[in-house]
């Protein structure tokens, strides 16, 4: 199962620069470590972490092992119009992740 | 006078002040911090840990918060019963619970703790697939329960069956134990606040778990932070879901008694 929380601005004015904070639920297991009965847990962390707005990419990250578990990433962008945000991740067991949100933008006053 | 005498005389007195002491010992017995005194291992945090916390947002608890909310709701078993179905909300069902836990079980006599009476609800009235000790689902589902007393004081049930758990959770605790031949009271009574390596001694207050702990990258409960601390004294760990950790569980519920409950909290 995949999870996240993705936390946007009720009211964005268009052309503003908003913070987007996003919480993902995810081991991001360094290799290092052993389970509760002392077996060595396989490396597993994401690759890969992306965020579309409107079709256009506005945030790429590719976290290493040195990222806690359940991150929690901060980005901003210009919010120009209401539209969707589309978070995909991707860990080393390929499992997929992904989240969509959309973004309402006022219209001009 | 002789003093052999005087010696003897003192003895009798103080045997009969014991004797006059010993049923208010039995009945009431004393809290060991006084109110006004107990702080939730909060207190002790680095400013870091409590922002996290503070942060609704952030918190990483929110997501097993999400995922107890989840599974509340969800049907499982052959009945296709959810907890939602006989429980309803927690917000108004589950109010008040999790401060009551450990807690003697009417039907089976046996002192549960909270994540115990999940899975028991799980197995006999849902008869559903079991819900494992220390598992995601039956953390994140004890979680959301005891999200619903945030803010209410701790409250354990001392009386009646469970006074002889009480009472063995207490020798418990002033056992010596490990090859560091320490007891609990050692840290967490006698040099609560004082340091121990870089991290500050707490009460050892339980009114925070599950919680979160950036140590685990997880969510654990009160019997995997108690088997923390045997590890860190080196001593032989109980088999999980020992009547022994529900018992000092219940003494450490006792002892914290009218500390609010924190969920979802965050620990170092």
């Amino acid at each position: 199962m995949t999870q996240a929380r993705l936390l946007l601005p009720q009211r964005v004015a268009p052309g503003e620069v908003v913070k987007a904070r996003l919480l993902v639920a995810h081991p991001m297991e360094t290799g290092y470590l052993q389970d509760l009965a002392g077996k060595t847990i396989p490396r597993n962390i994401i690759r890969e972490l992306s965020c579309e707005y409107g079709g256009r990419q506005v945030f790429r990250v590719e976290p290493s092992s040195g990222i806690a578990g359940n991150p929690l990433f901060e980005f901003c962008f210009r919010a120009q119009f209401s539209g969707e945000l589309l978070v995909r991740w991707v860990d080393d067991e390929g499992r997929v992740g992904q989240l969509r949100q959309s973004l309402r933008v006022q219209p001009a006053a | 006078m002789h003093p052999g005498q005087s010696l003897a005389r003192m003895r009798s007195s103080l045997c009969a002040l014991w004797l006059l002491l010993l049923p208010l010992l039995v009945v009431a017995q004393q809290r060991v911090l006084p109110l006004d005194q107990l702080r939730s291992g909060l207190h002790f945090a680095g400013s870091d840990v409590r922002a996290l916390q503070a942060d609704e947002f952030g918190n990483p608890g929110q997501l097993a918060l999400q995922r107890g909310e989840q599974r509340w709701s969800e049907a499982v078993g052959p009945a296709s019963k959810s907890c939602f179905q006989c429980h309803g909300g927690v917000a108004q069902s589950m109010r008040g619970v999790a401060a009551r836990y450990p807690a003697v079980d009417a039907r089976s006599g046996r002192l549960l703790n909270l994540e115990d009476r999940i899975a028991q609800c799980r197995q006999v009235h849902q008869q559903g697939p079991a819900l494992v000790l220390e598992s995601e689902d039956l953390l994140a589902l004890s979680l959301y329960v005891t999200r619903a007393s945030a803010g209410l004081p701790l409250r354990v049930e001392v009386s009646g069956p469970a006074r002889a758990h009480l009472l063995e959770g207490e020798r418990l605790f002033m056992q010596r134990r490990g090859q560091l031949n320490l007891a609990c009271t050692h840290c967490h009574d006698q040099n609560q606040g004082r340091r121990f390596y870089t991290d500050a001694l707490s009460q050892g207050q339980p009114n925070a778990y599950p919680l979160y702990r950036l140590e685990w990258q997880k969510l654990g409960s009160l019997e995997r932070r108690l088997r923390s601390c045997l590890v860190g004294v080196r001593a032989e760990l109980p088999d999980w879901g020992a009547l022994e950790m529900r018992q000092l569980a219940l003494y450490l519920g006792w002892r914290g008694a009218g500390l609010p409950v924190e969920a979802p909290a965050v620990r170092r």
